[in-house]
């Protein structure tokens, strides 16, 4: 009894291994040109991001609007320490997590307080605050001319094992975290706070360790862009619509509360994004590049009415479907 | 010994005094039954106890230590469980998982969680179920899944909010078995709120009697059932007025 019992316990399946390897060698076999190489890093860098949304979102029912403010004091921690000191910005993947992990913390004093739509407003009010005093605060952080950093790399390859090593710690924290007492504690809260509260769960502590995890790792996405891009502003690491929605997209597309879930999100979205940024590779008229908001919208109303639980938490009813379609075909 | 000491306990809300000076006792191992008509105060009490609301004054007593001002999540650690008049499964959690959740109170691996979780299913007759999602429950199983979350946290002493009520009578009297269970096999001293009379009457060793939050009657099941003001409580003055007359 025992045996089986921890042998459902946390354990990296051969699907797992598999996407680890293929993600590790792929890259290298088929020498990827340059430009599908940053089409990965910024997968790896929504993967990072969604999974963290995800784990507060998805599992613990805190459902933030403002993950920009984790990705922007990441991004911030990294580029004014070399900005005033002269510090490298690869100082930021130990003080970007640390810095959102602080602010996540001292919000989380004043946000906890709030529920469910509330809580969500907080948070986008949030990240909106610090959108503003970041860009008007020039001593400190050169306001809206943003910082600016010659990368380490010309070629992208360093940049894409670190992001995808981010990326997989990321998403291998939250699935160790669903197999402990911290994981069944932060769905239960997300089920129903009260009856938490009767099985001896002390919410508000579980809510803050929840907290701390996510925003470590938005934070250390900021971190990357940082060191990445070479280049930030308020406007792009704070953004609304450029951050905090496309992160919370990432999540619902994918899956919210399932471990591939951002995974998944993050390969759609990066790739829809780029199809019509692109305007599909240049075989549609230039227009329909300015359409992405809209059909990011569309999409996400699709998955809300038809696929609640996203690609990964409906797969078995898409697969069934799709079986289903293909087999009217045949006869 | 006590386990359990309500002394001089009031909640008033607004100007509406749902709980008014009530003190009653209840002793280790004892099932103790808390009965009145609805809205009397029961749920009130139980949500006092375990610090959903606040007391407005009077003291809370476990095993002599005052528990009046402690938080939810501690009194359930300190070992007082309880269930929920309207059912709050987890519902997207499967029947196993709802009881792990609980017995992480007791258990810091997942292992030891879900040994703990498995004994308990057993002791419901919640195991065949266990691996369906909570919120697909009926209402019989979601009763028994509060039971079965507050076993796991392993309490000193359990407090049952109408968990019998909407069963059938076959679900009915294994309800009654699960709870002369826990005290008899688990040792669990159980404060128990119910309308059906069947249940608190065969399983009850000692009743307290409310209604418009005031104390009425406190005895052995016999003693209460027969006492006027509790007749008069529940029926209205005629019934107890012919029950008098009948005594006569």
């Amino acid at each position: 009894m025992k045996e089986r019992a921890s042998g459902r316990a946390f354990k990296i399946t051969r699907t797992e291994w598999i996407i680890i390897g293929a993600s590790l060698v792929l890259p290298v076999i088929f020498d990827f040109s340059p430009y599908f190489q940053g089409l990965l890093i910024f997968i790896m860098m929504w993967i990072i991001l969604g999974s963290s949304w995800n784990l507060l979102a998805g599992y613990t029912g805190l459902v933030s609007f403002g993950h920009a403010a984790y990705f922007g004091i990441g991004a911030y921690a990294t580029a004014i320490p070399f900005l005033h000191f002269g510090l490298s910005p690869w100082w930021g993947l130990l003080t970007g997590g640390i810095a959102a992990v602080i602010l996540g913390y001292l919000l989380g004093l004043i946000v906890f307080r709030l529920r469910g739509p509330y809580f969500a407003l907080g948070t986008l009010a949030t990240a909106e605050i610090l959108r503003i005093i970041f860009g008007e605060e020039e001593w400190l952080t050169n306001g809206h001319s943003g910082i600016l950093y010659m990368t380490t790399w010309v070629s992208k390859y360093p940049y894409y094992y670190i992001a995808l090593a981010l990326a997989l710690g990321a998403v291998f924290s939250v699935k160790l975290v669903t197999k402990t007492k911290a994981g069944f504690y932060f769905l239960s809260i997300r089920e129903d706070q009260d009856a938490a509260e009767a099985l001896g769960i002390n919410t508000k502590k579980y809510k803050n360790i929840a907290t701390v995890i996510s925003t470590f790792w938005a934070g250390m996405a900021g971190a990357f862009y940082m060191i990445y891009m070479g280049f930030i502003d308020p406007e792009v690491v704070f953004s609304l619509h450029n951050i905090s929605i496309i992160t919370i997209l990432v999540g619902i597309i994918g899956g919210v509360g399932t471990i591939w879930g951002p995974a998944v999100g993050a390969i759609v979205m990066v790739f829809m994004q780029e199809l019509f940024r692109s305007s599909i590779f240049g075989l549609a008229p230039e227009w329909l590049s300015r359409f992405h908001s809209l059909v990011f919208g569309l999409l996400v109303i699709f998955v809300i009415l038809y696929m609640a639980g996203g690609i990964v938490g409906d797969w078995k009813l898409i697969s069934r479907k799709i079986r289903t379609a293909h087999a009217e075909e045949k006869e | 010994m006590s386990a359990l000491t309500i002394s001089n306990l009031t909640k008033v809300f607004g100007g509406l005094t749902a709980v008014n000076d009530v003190s009653f006792e209840v002793q280790e191992g004892e099932i103790f039954g808390l009965i009145g008509p609805n809205g009397s105060g029961k749920t009130t009490i139980f949500n006092m106890i375990s610090q959903y609301y606040s007391v407005t004054s009077g003291k809370i007593y476990f095993k002599g230590q005052d528990i009046t001002n402690k938080k939810t999540f501690e009194i359930a650690l300190l070992g007082i469980g309880r269930t929920f008049q309207v059912v709050k499964p987890l519902k997207r959690l499967t029947v196993e998982e709802n009881v792990m959740a609980a017995a992480f109170a007791r258990e810091s691996t997942f292992a030891g969680a879900k040994q703990a979780a498995t004994e308990v299913l057993e002791f419901c007759r919640l195991d065949a179920l266990r691996g369906m999602k909570a919120g697909g429950l009926p209402i019989a199983g979601r009763k028994r899944l509060e039971i079965a979350r507050a076993l796991a946290t392993r309490p000193f002493l359990l407090l049952l909010d109408e968990t019998a009520a909407g069963l059938n009578p076959y679900e009915l009297d294994e309800a009654i078995d699960i709870i002369k269970k826990i005290r008899s096999e688990l040792g669990i001293t159980v404060i128990i709120v119910e309308h059906i009379m069947k249940v608190i009457m065969s399983i009850s060793d000692r009743i307290h009697a409310i209604a418009y939050g005031a104390t009425i009657a406190q005895g052995t099941p016999l003693e209460v059932a027969k006492d006027p003001t509790v007749i008069e409580a529940y029926l209205g003055s005629d019934y107890a007025g012919e029950n008098k007359n009948a005594q006569c």
